[in-house]
């Protein structure tokens, strides 16, 4: 078999929010897929951990001309400044238990070697990453439907949305039996993807032209001429990312008509939105 | 030996010397992390072949299509069913966590039978004689219409099986809950004529007048309903939605109407009015219509002119005159009933008058518009044996025409009215209005038999339980119904051996018909319900068994179809909520809690945001503006007629002034300690309102007060 494997992937999403109905649908599928587990009272969301979290974002005007937007959150497997691989995580992990995949684009966790220092929890400007501060319990017969495709974690580490990692080796594994160099668009899907009755998440090799994700996203070849650290930008006007000009270049992109829900994606100063709102990436500029 | 400076400064040195080059302090830490790293109670999951299984997932009307994968012989996680007819490769969440239900210890595991204030496990052939005993008692006492049974629907064979053991036995008094199906098909009944049921083509309609219906919470088939909606997106259709609170489905439609609740059907005829008065109807097809046309136009262009119910509904008349216009001369407008998931309280006015929208414009039967069609039927049984006893007995009078008049029936009853009741797939003390009085009524019942998984609130009542297997372990036909476009039957497979000592409901009602011997037993001849299923469904159990799934019909029904509005010209009077506070407790129906029976699974409820449930307290939407002095999270007293309940308040703009919200789904009592005990139970806190002349519960709310707990 020839070995022209090479060109890297930078895997990705997009989330159409006028689709998504807030159902939850991706949330257990997430939770069933990589065996996250659950206890008796998960009311209080800063301990609950849920990989894929919908939030419930508000125009906050009031009634009756209030607007509700869900907005489900992975991990958004940031590229880090300039795109060159230091997520705010990678960058402060003292042990390599995070680390930057360069031929995939996905931020890993590996459970084993995390001892709990939680740096990455504080770096991470999404609240994606979850801190075990309890040993998981499945009630007495129920570990019977845990998944031999992730390990189930331990008191004292931290974990997060892996884009179901699992499953682009398992779609690699195939490929390479079957001869193939690389794997199709459709064989590698993650759970909440499959999941999402509204077909609201998109997902695929933002590298890729031939992949929906790109094809929605349109990332910009170029830097934000803006800000040099920005890459990727959608030049797409209805797509953005979350707090974008942290330049944390996050791989996980949101589809919205409504102006007041993409405004809703960063902390903007009075005036300053106008001024960006119709910017999308460096051919604007031309 | 003395110590001095030197030695001791000697000796010191010596041992930092010695700790850093001696391993031992290199070999605690390597051990200590190795230590810190065993975790052997951390379960390991055996690892085993991988496989995939097609069935259906029956946990709601849905019937959607799942994939099973499995590890060796265990299930390990559900998903869609890529190429079903009905949800083509999405799942809800419930579906999704279905393995939850399957593994879950909580379980009823083997036969119980009641024995003071706990249970005992007994063994099937003791629980299905005892059951059989008590059954031959209630005919030799030739009053076999003793016997009542609740199910929670009237479609496929399992409950097929039921009626035809009411029938052979000789009891008329058996009843399904409401649910959105049973909604359709009393509209139908009312303007198209009996053994017909009401589809929407919301895939197809270009704008759609939804009373309150949740579209995107659970109505219907739900996940059909999201995809419905996102390719509405994709087709620029217009959704407009009617109701006092900015659901998910109001929050994603083109428009939301707040209107004030139970006002919906007194808006429906302010808009026909609109209609008639503009001529916007379609003349050919109001030519046909039945009933006093005339009767029916004079009545609403006087008493539901758009000027006389804008301060009735809260929605301006202007707008009333508009969102009329906009539906009749939009090209496949369609008009949705079955407020919230369609199964909860509601008036047969209401109904009818959103469905009289629909024969106005004429869009009954065509493309995008509304479906009248039969009512599934694909299952041929043999013809039952009858004795005299059954003869007879189902020659008299049912004790009700709805569960919860059998339940008062028994309440004010001083003789016994029931001796023993069947109650299969359904929790009635839970699900029902007034819950405490269904408690009460089963209290009364001598014998109770509960076909089910769980142990749930009713089954709790019951004075023997027959465990029954999930969804995940039974073979069984399920119908789409709900305002499906689509008729199609599944098939339910058992792709798990079963976990506990369970039985398919089918073979329980086979095993007792036999040990009752004589005609029953001689209608019931199967050696097992899959035997059953196979003889019952000829003309489709090849695509069944093959394919999973097969498809009655598709497309648009032909046909004409009658139209009778001589029920509106009658002028039905609207229900009012019981109670005389100023502010109204609504339920609403959130996707993530199931409001039927069946508990929420715990992933399911993990999901469930804490402006809805926070800790072991519901938390209730109302407007900053009315409550007046509450504080947002914090605690209130609220209280209706009903009872009272210790909540927490969510300040919601999206809820319209006046209004109290309270999810339904939380406040189960029973021991499950991830699921249960989590909130107050809605129906608590409401009481049936019987609508007369229809008797169905239309309490769409009731009247509350909240203060500072």
């Amino acid at each position: 078999m020839k070995q022209e494997n090479n060109k890297a992937h930078k895997f990705g999403m997009v989330i159409d929010l006028d689709k998504c109905t807030g159902c939850g649908s991706c949330m257990v599928s997430c939770m069933s897929e990589n065996n996250v587990p659950f206890k008796e009272d998960e009311s209080n969301k800063k301990d609950s951990i849920t990989w894929m979290r919908v939030y419930k974002i508000t125009n906050g005007k009031s009634f009756p001309d209030t607007e509700i937007v869900y907005l489900p959150r992975p991990c958004q497997h940031c590229g880090g400044k300039g795109d060159h691989g230091h997520s705010p995580c990678v960058s402060v992990c003292p042990a390599t238990a995070t680390d930057y995949g360069y031929d995939t684009g996905i931020v890993s966790q590996i459970y084993t070697r995390c001892f709990g220092c939680r740096y990455c929890m504080g770096a991470c400007p999404y609240h994606a990453r979850y801190f075990n501060w309890w040993d998981p319990k499945w009630p007495e017969g129920m570990e019977n439907y845990l998944s031999p495709n992730v390990s189930p974690r331990m008191r004292g580490v931290v974990e997060k949305c892996s884009f179901c990692y699992h499953r682009y080796q398992a779609a690699r594994d195939k490929a390479y039996v079957d001869g193939r160099d690389d794997i199709e668009e459709q064989e590698y899907q993650t759970a909440c993807t499959t999941a999402c009755p509204a077909g609201a998440i998109v997902f695929g090799d933002l590298n890729n032209p031939a992949h929906a994700v790109h094809q929605i996203v349109k990332p910009d070849p170029h830097p934000d001429p803006r800000n040099k650290h920005i890459v990727g930008k959608s030049r797409n006007p209805n797509v953005f990312r979350l707090l974008e000009r942290l330049g944390t270049n996050p791989k996980v992109y949101y589809l919205s008509e409504r102006e007041w829900v993409r405004k809703a994606g960063d902390n903007y100063l009075e005036g300053e939105w106008d001024e960006i709102k119709n910017h999308h990436g460096s051919s604007s500029h031309d | 030996m003395k110590v001095d400076r030197r030695s001791f400064l000697g000796l010191g040195l010596g041992a930092v010397a010695g700790i850093a080059v001696s391993p031992v302090g290199i070999k605690l830490t390597d051990d200590s992390s190795i230590w810190t790293q065993n975790w052997p109670w951390t379960p390991v999951p055996v690892d085993g072949e991988v496989s995939y299984e097609s069935s259906v997932c029956s946990l709601c009307p849905g019937s959607c299509g799942i994939s099973v994968r499995k590890i060796g012989d265990r299930p390990v996680k559900i998903e869609g069913l890529a190429g079903h007819p009905i949800n083509d490769g999405g799942a809800c969440l419930h579906g999704i966590a279905g393995l939850q239900y399957l593994y879950d210890p909580s379980r009823v595991k083997t036969p119980l039978k009641k024995n003071g204030n706990t249970f005992e496990a007994i063994s099937w052939e003791d629980a299905i004689s005892l059951v059989a005993a008590k059954l031959a008692d209630i005919r030799n006492s030739n009053a076999p219409e003793r016997l009542a049974g609740i199910m929670d629907k009237d479609l496929g064979s399992v409950s097929a099986l039921f009626k035809r053991f009411f029938n052979t036995f000789g009891s008329p008094n058996i009843y399904t809950l409401p649910t959105l199906e049973s909604n359709l098909q009393a509209t139908a009944a009312t303007v198209h004529g009996k053994g017909q049921t009401i589809a929407f083509d919301l895939e197809n309609a270009d704008f759609v007048l939804s009373f309150g219906a949740g579209l995107i919470e659970g109505w219907g088939s739900p996940v059909n309903g999201f995809k419905a909606n996102a390719s509405r997106k994709e087709r620029h259709a217009k959704l407009y939605q009617i109701e006092p609170r900015l659901s998910n489905t109001a929050a994603n439609a083109d428009k939301w109407i707040p209107v004030k609740p139970g006002t919906e059907a007194d808006l429906a005829l302010a808009m026909c009015a609109v209609i008639l008065k503009k001529k916007l109807f379609d003349s050919k097809a109001v030519a046909n219509f039945k009933g006093g046309v005339n009767k029916l136009n004079a009545l609403l262009q006087k008493t539901y002119a758009p000027s006389k119910m804008a301060e009735t509904t809260g929605v301006k008349s202007s707008d009333i005159d508009t969102i009329a216009t906009l539906f009749a001369k939009a090209k496949m407008p369609v008009a949705v009933f079955g407020k919230g998931r369609g199964d909860g309280a509601q008036s047969l006015k209401e109904l009818v008058a959103v469905h009289t929208l629909n024969c106005l414009v004429g869009n009954i039967n065509k493309k995008g518009g509304a479906f009248v069609q039969p009512e599934t039927a694909y299952l041929e049984f043999p013809a039952e044996s009858m004795d005299s006893i059954a003869t007879d007995g189902l020659t008299k009078a049912k004790a009700g025409r709805y569960a919860h008049q059998v339940f008062e029936k028994i309440n004010a009853a001083s003789q016994p009215v029931v001796e023993a009741l069947f109650v299969y797939n359904a929790n009635p003390c839970y699900t029902l209005h007034g819950a405490d009085n269904i408690k009460k009524a089963l209290g009364k019942i001598p014998f109770v038999v509960s076909f089910s998984s769980f142990l749930d609130e009713t089954a709790k009542q019951a004075d023997i339980i027959l465990p029954i297997h999930t969804f995940v372990e039974r073979l069984e036909d399920v119908p789409s119904c709900a305002g499906l476009a689509k008729s199609v039957v599944g098939l339910t497979k058992p792709v798990s051996p079963p976990i506990f000592d369970t039985k398919n409901p089918g073979d329980a009602i086979i095993l007792i018909a036999k040990a009752l011997e004589g005609d029953i037993a001689q209608s019931f001849e199967w050696d097992s319900y899959d035997d059953c299923l196979e003889s019952v469904t000829p003309g489709i159990w090849d695509d069944l068994s093959e394919e999973g799934v097969a498809v009655i019909s598709e497309g648009i029904p032909t046909g004409s179809v009658a139209v009778n509005v001589s029920f509106l010209a009658d002028n039905p009077a609207t229900v009012q909520a019981q109670g005389d506070d100023s502010l109204t407790l609504i339920p609403i129906d959130n996707m993530r809690l199931p409001s039927a029976g069946t508990a929420a699974s715990p992933f399911a409820v993990k999901t469930v945001s804490d402006t809805i449930l926070k800790g072991t307290d519901s938390v209730v939407e109302i407007n900053p503006l009315t409550a007046r002095g509450l504080e947002d999270r914090g605690y209130a007293t609220l209280t209706t007629p009903m009872g009272t309940a210790r909540v927490r308040v969510n300040l919601n703009e999206g809820m319209m002034p006046g209004v109290i919200g309270m999810v339904e789904g939380l406040g189960h009592d029973f021991d499950n300690k991830y699921v249960s005990n989590k909130g107050t139970n809605i129906n608590d806190l409401i009481g049936p309102v019987i609508e007369s002349g229809s008797g169905l519960d239309a309490a769409f709310g009731i009247k509350a007060k909240i203060s500072k707990a």
